[in-house]
């Protein structure tokens, strides 16, 4: 009989027996490994968390009061003979891939990534093994992102037009890493920059953590309307419609997110800017991340699985869809139609209003 | 290109007509006269004759692309959109192109001389030279499915605004066959308007509905209210057909549809009386089917619009005849301005003299004291082949688009049945990538039979709603279509319904929609094939 596989794909979430943990477990055990701390990843409920340094104050603000160990990148843990550690996947801040090795075999868990350095995430690093889990949120071709730099120009330039036209600027993204993102590559100089609470309060948990946050003001109920519009406001994507955000007005609204690739998505957003910004890699992203592992076998979750794993399969991958709850199967929410159920995995924060996705 | 193409680009960034018509008179001021004329001719519908077909655009893309087929077409089907698919393709490395747009509508045009191989040549060339907004914009004009997210009348407002000349004046001169390689910026704005082109329609005057919807039902004391003493009303039925505008001037003749397309010669019973009538003469009409002086449905017209040559057959099963119900040229003077009243003398005087009244008919007055009365009329629309009734201001003037206040319809209620969704399909533009185009089936026995494929009728909401659905429970895939388990039930709505032999169910419906989701009704409560039999009315 031959030997189980180090990790198995369960209902609970991906888990390895022999080491006695699961990673990224949606519904409560006893150890998890967390790659990083979106919702989707990050559940409430287990009796252990292990997870990297960074991640640790947003895991307590998003989850309250967890048994949570942390590591640095490259740090062993030994579970039950099973070698542990975390490596950067870039993905946000604090974000990790999960590198099991047991018998001299390797197991790398992507959770989401990213290749392209965003400036504020510890950059990606590819790590060799033999079996290899990815995601694939934007597997298709049509993704191709453009350096983030040419993106923060565009932004930057439409900011200041609506300066000059007296326009309220608001910039709609993830509170826990496009935020934070954002918020560090804005031009200062056009003026102060305005958060949400949810946001703010993410960054509050980094700054705890010691990461180091280019200055915010957090809206509260008396912050001048005129401040503001000299300013630029940061907000989730949940605040888009909401009686908090129509009080900006007159204000231009820019959306970011890798789903603004696709008009029709873009169009369904009704954002007057779609800005083309993802925490996941793109379709060549996805490629070059795999090929580098050199794995034997590549497993592909949540996104275009049945797409990737034919093209994979094709150009002489190992490649194999296996089904998990993250940003969830094909086509639920890892499709552009994410713009509209958002995700089915939010979380409502401490804040009652911050409904958060993968993207 | 790069101005027309942050053009389009900017008005999909916004959904405030003033911001739109902000960008389009930006556009104006910024581009040279002949440019603002091709742009005026794409977003009118005029584009330049397709140079390359689908497929060989499809074919080339997919080799400068260097993916296979099959996930060319799985990409195509995430976009929605086959120009904006091949844009994101396209490894991009060009900071955009320098041609003005004009210049690369010369090219276009210029590809009718080439062969395939320097037409191959000359669009990876180009493909290499735009950026991916450009590319985009390029492919659609390429692929003749050029639409653009902005009314005609706003670009008209922004037009008017830059040259200070009268909005429906504008309308009126950019009606008509004109190219853009021929009529200038200049003629077009001049201060008194040159009437170079005999064939020039006018604009139409069009309806507005005075129930906004089939649930919001009009009482009769809301018609008192909004339209006041039924004495200053004339109304008319509301033909099924094709609205046209039919001219006569210089000896010529012109059938101009709606859609502003130039069909004289899809009309050859209508030539005969169109030539005998005066010199300067317009009228305004409905074309129908007619047999032994009575309208057919409009699936008989149907049946012979798209055909390129009208055999004898054809002609014989479903002659035309037009009703006509207004005048806008009368010896040569644009009557517009007249009051309705005055027009129906007008046109009832052409009418008197013409010698062909089998063809050039008068759509007859209904004669009605109150708004009661004419609520009972409405009940027989159907039994007259029309969809509803007309009213129109006897005071009105014939005014350009669609104004609220001098025309209303009032159309019938739509006939409705309960049916089952079995398969569904990814929408495209801003339903890309969403489930949202169904079809509906109801049941034969125990089997389910499809008879009707519908897109709207959804919120947003309740297309996620349903989107999930299908992600869910979907039995086969075939292509882009996937069989769904048959569970929801939606009400569908529809004009009218006709005995088909093309269809399955043996029924043809007109303008299916989806008027509700029956969350209600379970799917064995959904309607039967006989009870749509029954709607034929045989």
């Amino acid at each position: 009989m031959p030997n189980k596989p180090l990790l198995e794909f369960t209902d609970r979430g991906i888990y390895c027996e022999k080491g006695g943990f699961y990673i990224d477990p949606w519904k409560p055990v006893d150890y998890a490994v967390i790659t990083h701390a979106h919702a989707d990843h990050a559940y409430v409920g287990h009796k252990h968390y292990l997870a990297h340094h960074l991640s640790k104050q947003v895991l307590l603000y998003r989850l309250g009061e967890i048994n949570l160990q942390t590591v640095e990148y490259g740090e062993k843990i030994n579970k039950n003979g099973v070698e542990v550690s975390l490596y950067p996947a870039g993905h946000v801040i604090g974000s990790a891939q999960i590198r099991l090795e047991y018998k001299g075999k390797i197991w790398v868990v992507s959770g989401d990534y990213k290749v392209e350095d965003d400036g504020i995430s510890t950059p990606f690093e590819p790590v060799k093994c033999h079996h290899f889990i990815s995601e694939c949120t934007f597997a298709m071709p049509v993704y191709q992102w453009k350096p983030q730099v040419n993106t923060f120009d565009e932004m930057n330039n439409w900011w200041r037009n609506n300066l000059d036209n007296g326009l309220a600027t608001v910039i709609v993204g993830y509170s826990l890493g496009k935020a934070q993102r954002i918020l560090q590559n804005l031009d200062l100089s056009n003026g102060k920059v305005y958060t949400h609470g949810a946001i703010e309060n993410v960054n509050e948990a980094l700054r705890n953590n010691g990461v180091k946050l280019n200055p915010t003001e957090r809206i509260v109920y008396d912050t001048s309307k005129e401040d503001i519009r000299k300013g630029i406001v940061l907000a989730p994507p949940s605040a888009v419609g909401s009686a908090w955000m129509r009080r900006f007005a007159p204000y231009g609204f820019g959306y970011c997110s890798g789903w603004m690739a696709i008009r029709g998505a873009k169009r369904r957003r009704a954002a007057d800017r779609g800005f083309v910004l993802s925490d996941h890699a793109d379709w060549n992203g996805l490629i070059s991340a795999i090929d580098a592992t050199g794995c034997e076998c590549v497993y592909l979750t949540h996104g275009y699985t049945a797409t990737f794993s034919r093209y994979l399969s094709e150009i002489g991958f190992n490649a194999k869809e296996v089904y998990t709850l993250y940003g969830n199967e094909e086509e639920e929410n890892t499709s552009a139609s994410d713009l509209l159920n958002e995700n089915d995995n939010r979380v409502l924060s401490a804040e009652g209003n911050d409904l958060e996705g993968t993207e | 290109m790069r101005a027309f193409a942050q053009l389009f680009l900017s008005l999909d960034e916004t959904n405030k007509t003033n911001e739109k018509v902000r960008v389009l008179k930006d556009y104006f001021n910024s581009v040279p006269d002949s440019d603002k004329m091709h742009m005026l001719a794409l977003f009118t519908g005029r584009r330049p004759k397709r140079q390359i077909n689908a497929t060989l655009l499809r074919n080339w893309a997919i080799e400068a692309s260097n993916i296979p087929v099959w996930l060319f077409e799985e990409s195509y089907q995430v976009v929605g959109d086959l120009a904006e698919t091949i844009s994101l393709l396209m490894q991009q490395t060009s900071s955009g192109s320098n041609k003005t747009l004009t210049e690369w509508i010369a090219e276009i045009n210029a590809l009718a001389d080439k062969n395939e191989e320097q037409k191959k040549l000359w669009l990876m060339e180009s493909w290499g030279m735009l950026d991916q907004q450009e590319c985009f914009v390029f492919n659609k004009i390429m692929t003749g499915g050029f639409r653009v997210g902005v009314s005609k009348n706003l670009v008209i407002k922004a037009l008017a605004d830059v040259t200070g000349l009268e909005a429906p004046v504008l309308t009126h001169r950019i009606m008509g066959s004109w190219m853009p390689e021929t009529y200038h910026f200049k003629q077009l704005v001049e201060a008194k308007g040159s009437d170079d082109d005999v064939s020039r329609p006018y604009p139409f005057f069009l309806a507005y509905p005075i129930q906004e919807t089939s649930e919001q039902q009009r009482s009769v004391e809301e018609l008192q209210n909004t339209l006041g003493d039924p004495g200053n009303w004339q109304a008319e039925w509301k033909w099924d057909g094709i609205r046209a505008q039919m001219i006569k001037r210089d000896g010529k003749i012109f059938i101009w549809s709606r859609g502003e397309d130039l069909a004289t010669e899809k009309f050859p019973e209508l030539h005969p009386f169109l030539n005998a009538l005066p010199d300067g003469t317009v009228l305004d009409g409905e074309i129908l089917s007619f047999r032994d002086g009575i309208p057919l449905p409009f699936n008989v017209l149907q049946t012979r619009i798209g055909r390129k040559n009208l055999s004898k057959k054809i002609l014989q099963d479903s002659p035309l005849a037009v009703i006509a119900y207004d005048c806008l040229e009368y010896n040569g003077e644009d009557i517009r301005p007249k009051m309705q009243s005055e027009r129906r003398k007008l046109l009832e005087e052409l009418h008197s003299e013409t010698p062909f009244p089998e063809f050039f008919r008068l759509s007859p007055l209904i004669n009605f004291n109150s708004w009661d009365e004419l609520a009972a009329k409405r009940d027989e629309s159907r039994a007259m082949i029309a969809e509803g009734i007309m009213l129109k201001r006897k005071s009105a003037t014939y005014q350009v688009g669609r104004r609220r206040g001098d025309w209303w319809k009032w159309k019938i209620d739509p006939l409705s049945v309960d049916a089952v969704m079995i398969y569904a399909q990814k929408g495209h533009g801003r339903r890309a990538d969403l489930y949202t185009d169904y079809t509906f089936a109801v049941w034969d026995g125990d089997k389910l039979v499809p008879f009707a494929k519908a897109y709207s009728g959804l919120t947003d909401q309740e297309i996620n709603k349903v989107d999930y659905f299908i992600k869910r429970n979907t039995i086969e895939k075939f292509g882009p279509v996937r069989t769904v388990k048959p569970e929801l039930v939606f009400e569908i709505g529809f004009e009218g319904i006709n005995r088909s032999t093309r269809h399955k169910s043996g029924v043809a419906l007109r303008f299916p929609r989806i008027l509700r989701w029956r969350q209600d009704k379970p799917k064995e409560e959904a309607d039967s094939l006989d009870t749509l039999k029954a709607l034929l009315g045989e």
